[in-house]
């Protein structure tokens, strides 16, 4: 009997500019990928849910301030409220903590212009610190290393020292930039970001936001496939909810 | 100071002038009206005449161009040319320059010219796919230079990245002569199915124009006219408000929506709304197929009440678009509009005729031939006359001066020289990746880009060498085409097509002209030697101050087409151990060249002698080679000679080299830093050396082993060494260490 292929529903809000590379990655990755337009509630009975890049509503106010108002994202909080897995990437990180569905935000990067460029990221907790994982349920073992890109201009992670504390102690920081062998330090962090964060889980584990862009680290022919794991783990937990 | 439409004192000159037209040029127009123009008529003309719109200065000598070839679907005067890459797909591509612009407001300058050439792409029906932006500032030791150098990045990104098209190339260069006269060219790529390409001259009797996108606003009145159509001098900031203010997020909006109308059967047609705003799109629309358009001023949606119909009629505001529409399908194409959040107004109908009408509050504001606007614009064959302060300069040839002191730190000096430098500083502004089709970005000799669901990628270079056009400009501009030949042909592909940008100074001096003149000569004869025709391109006149003009600058867009992309060669060398080749003859060429500027402190001689057959093989070989799978690498020799060459591949590779110069016939200051033309740098794979030997000696290319890959230093047997993490230091922090000047604190 053939795998599963999870429906991995795509929110497209206007100006949201990788949604279709998203959709083209979970296709490459084995998933079924399903277009989802902001104003419809329904997320076509997606298993999971991706929050692409871009610039919702050209951002001109902050990062994700307006597109947490839009139809589908009231359908995509009741899916995360659920337990639904939700990805959301670089733009969809922005609009998951301006939800409140991801803690801490994302201000300016500290160097005050866009960054696009390939970078080492670690990973933390392939899976949360509180979660049980399986070995499919996680993007991988602490310490392991994935190249993947990042571009943004509004990627400095920030959140109080409390809440710094309390995301480090429940294991909720999933990667950190570091060097290409792994070095985490303040000479490979991109955007200031707090303790190096390129992305968080949520308490329960099954929301995840980063800023670099998995969806354009799946294809070898283009470079490096540090996206793929992270991919994987959407798609595993999304059979993990709906059985075959 | 009075604007265009302020209270005009007694003392003024007549209208047409301060618009800009001439006195025979208005007298052409009464002529042709058989009347005299009312005032909106007048600025309809006045922006449709203007240098910028109508090239009456240049046509005569773009004619000579070569621009037919069986892969050119679209040659020149439609918005974009377009070429057959294969597999029934098209290549829609076209450079502008946004100098003018640039020059008084940097950041918006850039971001509005990067907004304008992905409307030219989209109205072929292409979906817009790459953007490449080739820049020249003035030396970056002076803040003024640095300010603009950084807002134009911070433009081109802030516009381009929230568009969702990837920038993946372009080059910057520095020259003194750029200073009061920045050189913003940007170039945009889309593709779409040949058979599904949108033509430019479509509709009929009764079809309905729709201005889709933005309110039309009172923002970049006049701005081709006022601005890209005289010099910038000193009083220029006052034309701050002739710049066009850019909204990419709308822009995005545009594109979905332009692409989903005619996805659905929608369009007979689409225009683009740029210089000249709506009189230049509604006239041109009606006057391709012959008809004449009733235009309805009250159904423009305006951003602010009072505006008169003249601003109406020639406002630059951004991001709009003219769909031409079956009156049944009005409807339904303002419902897509509408899905995406825009406005779809029917402003316009095509009449019989040829009669554009122009009517507002129940008034006719306007009734011209819609042909006397789009194709009836003055042409000039201006006097043209060789300067004569060029045989001194050619005279004084750089390769007869001593060699340097030190060779490395001659070698050090062009390295870290701007020109030749990395342009990590720019290029990581820009997102490079969306779309996910991007093989090779920026940085390479040509980016590479893959068609969606084909093994075929197209390869694009943006190249132009002011230095050698200021000293010769019919060599610069055959250098121009060759090295960006070269370049896409380096990854492997066969050069196909290219479009242009002619920078240059202000036409009505003779010296500008014969320039002109000499670099439209040295395109057309390049471009015949490699087959590769003109399908379009963009002439930016009036580059000077004070009298005083940018060296002459065409920019050449090069299209290569790569049947298969996993075929490309990278530039790095990827390997230890690989035999490292030089390919062409290298004569002790220095003229115009980056050592004689940055070492001797010259700018002087005669460019490098350029055999357009000996190119040709070369492009050929390489291309050659990329399909017989027997190079790791390949990189084009130019800027800064095989020193500057041999580094670059070694930085982008993370591997070193050991080189053994040549004896005897050539100094070895001159054949390292020599720029000789047709040259590369290649390293066949291992074991393959001698089937590559083979094929260059089959296409009859100079071809000499010349040392080895490996080792972590890159060494120049008994001149120097120096260590790859030093180069990459001086290669890499060039720029970064200039443009943080400014910020250091006094």
């Amino acid at each position: 009997m053939s795998e599963h292929r999870p429906r991995v529903g795509v929110v497209t809000f206007p100006g949201s500019l990788d949604d279709r590379d998203a959709l083209r990655a979970v296709a490459l990755m084995g998933g079924d990928p399903v277009p989802v337009w902001h104003a419809d509630r329904s997320l076509g009975e997606a298993d999971a849910v991706i929050l692409p890049g871009g610039f919702s509503y050209g951002d001109y106010l902050r990062t994700g301030a307006i597109a947490r108002f839009a139809p589908a994202m009231e359908s995509v909080a009741a899916f995360a409220t659920a337990g639904g897995p939700v990805l959301g990437i670089c733009n969809g990180f922005q609009i998951l903590c301006e939800a409140g569905l991801l803690p801490g935000a994302l201000v300016r990067n500290r160097g005050l212009a866009f960054v696009c460029r390939w970078i080492t990221v670690r990973v933390e907790h392939g899976s949360p610190g509180s979660a049980e994982s399986s070995d499919n349920l996680t993007i991988g073992r602490e310490g392991e290393l994935l190249s993947v890109p990042i571009k943004h201009g509004e990627g400095r992670f920030v959140a109080s020292a409390e809440e710094l504390r309390r995301l480090e102690a429940a294991g909720q920081v999933a990667f950190r930039y570091c060097s290409p062998v792994g070095l985490v330090s303040d000479d490979f962090n991109p955007n200031g970001s707090a303790a190096n964060i390129a992305g968080v889980w949520n308490e329960k584990g099954n929301v995840l936001g980063l800023m670099p862009h998995p969806e354009h680290a799946v294809d070898p022919d283009l470079g490096p496939t540090g996206g793929q794991p992270i991919l994987q783990w959407l798609l595993s937990a999304a059979r993990a909810r709906v059985p075959a | 100071m009075t604007g265009t439409t302020g209270d005009i004192p007694a003392t003024a000159p007549p209208l047409h002038r301060t618009l800009g037209l001439t006195d025979a040029e208005y007298e052409a127009i009464v002529s042709r009206l058989g009347r005299a123009p009312e005032p909106p008529e007048l600025a309809m003309y006045s922006v449709m005449w203007s240098e910028h719109c109508s090239y009456k200065s240049s046509k005569v000598h773009l004619r000579t161009l070569p621009t037919e070839g069986p892969q050119v679907l679209v040659g020149p005067g439609q918005d974009a040319g377009v070429v057959d890459v294969g597999d029934g797909v098209a290549c829609v591509f076209k450079m502008e320059s946004h100098s003018h612009p640039s020059a008084i407001e940097p950041y918006q300058g850039a971001a509005t010219g990067v907004g304008g050439i992905v409307r030219d792409v989209l109205s072929m029906g292409a979906r817009p796919a790459a953007l490449l932006d080739p820049l020249r500032f003035g030396g970056l030791d002076d803040e003024r230079n640095r300010y603009l150098f950084g807002g134009v990045v911070a433009g081109i990104g802030g516009y381009g990245n929230c568009i969702g098209v990837p920038t993946v190339g372009g080059e910057v260069k520095f020259a003194d002569c750029h200073g009061a006269n920045p050189t913003v060219n940007v170039m945009c790529l889309g593709f779409v199915p040949a058979d599904a390409l949108l033509q430019s001259r479509a509709g009929e009797p009764g079809s309905v124009l729709l201005l889709i996108g933005a309110a039309t606003g009172r923002d970049g009145i006049g701005g081709v006219s006022v601005l890209a159509s005289q010099t910038l001098e000193e009083d220029a900031h006052a034309s701050r408000p002739s710049v066009q203010i850019g909204d990419p997020f709308l822009e995005k909006l545009l594109i979905e929506a332009c692409l989903e109308l005619k996805d659905l059967g929608l369009l007979e047609g689409l225009k683009d709304l740029g210089g000249a705003g709506l009189t230049c799109a509604v006239s041109e629309a009606a006057a391709g197929v012959r008809l004449g358009a009733d235009l309805d001023l009250d159904q423009v949606a305006l951003r602010e009440p009072g505006m008169e119909s003249f601003d109406i009629l020639i406002s630059e505001s951004q991001e709009r678009m003219l769909a031409i529409v079956r009156p049944q399908d009005v409807p339904a194409a303002q419902a897509v509009c509408a899905k995406w959040g825009l406005t779809g107004a029917a402003v316009a109908t095509f009449v019989e005729g040829g009669t554009l009408t122009v009517r507002r509050a129940g008034d006719v504001d306007a009734r011209v031939p819609a042909r006397s606007l789009a194709d009836e614009g003055p042409e000039y064959d201006r006097p043209a006359e060789r300067p004569d302060w060029l045989d001194a300069l050619q005279a004084e040839d750089p390769a007869a001066s001593p060699a340097p002191v030190s060779i490395e730190d001659a070698f050090a000096s062009v390295l870290g020289s701007p020109n030749v430098a990395g342009t990590r500083w720019a290029f990581e502004q820009y997102d490079s990746l969306v779309q996910g089709q991007t093989v090779v970005g920026p940085g390479a000799d040509a980016a590479v880009v893959r068609i969606e669901g084909t093994l075929r990628a197209v390869a694009v270079s943006s190249d132009g060498n002011g230095r050698y056009g200021f000293l010769d400009p019919y060599a610069g501009a055959v250098h121009a085409v060759a090295e960006a030949a070269r370049n896409v042909a380096s990854v492997g592909a066969t050069p196909a097509a290219i479009t242009n940008c002619l920078n240059f100074g202000n036409p009505e001096r003779p010296e500008v002209m014969w320039q002109f003149r000499e670099a439209v000569r040295g395109m057309a004869d390049a471009c015949r030697a490699f087959g590769t025709p003109v399908t379009g391109g963009n002439v930016s006149f009036y580059n000077e101050s004070g009298g005083s003009a940018i060296y002459p600058t065409p920019v050449i867009g090069m299209l290569g087409i790569l049947d298969d992309y996993r075929l490309l060669v990278r530039g790095g060398f990827p390997a230890d151990g690989l035999a490292i080749y030089a390919l062409g003859a290298t004569r002790p060429e220095l003229g115009g060249s980056e050592y004689a500027e940055v070492v001797l402190g010259k700018v002087c001689g005669r460019p490098p002698v350029v055999d357009l057959d000996v190119e040709a093989r070369l492009h050929r070989l390489l291309a050659a080679s990329s399909r017989a799978h027997v190079l790791a690498s390949s990189h084009d020799c130019s800027d800064g000679g095989i020193a500057a060459a041999l580094a670059e591949a070694a930085i982008a590779g993370g591997i070193g080299f050991d080189v053994v110069p040549p004896g005897g016939g050539i100094a070895a200051h001159l054949w390292l830093f020599a720029e000789s033309a047709s040259r590369a740098i290649v390293a066949p794979t291992l074991g393959s050396e001698r089937a590559f030997e083979e094929l260059a000696s089959a296409h009859g290319v100079p071809c000499a082993r010349i040392g080895t890959t490996g080792g972590d230093r890159l060494r120049f047997r008994d001149l120097f060494d120096v260590s790859l993490a030093d180069a990459i230091v001086v290669y890499e922090s060039a720029i970064p260490r200039l443009m943080s000047a400014g910020r250091v604190a006094v």
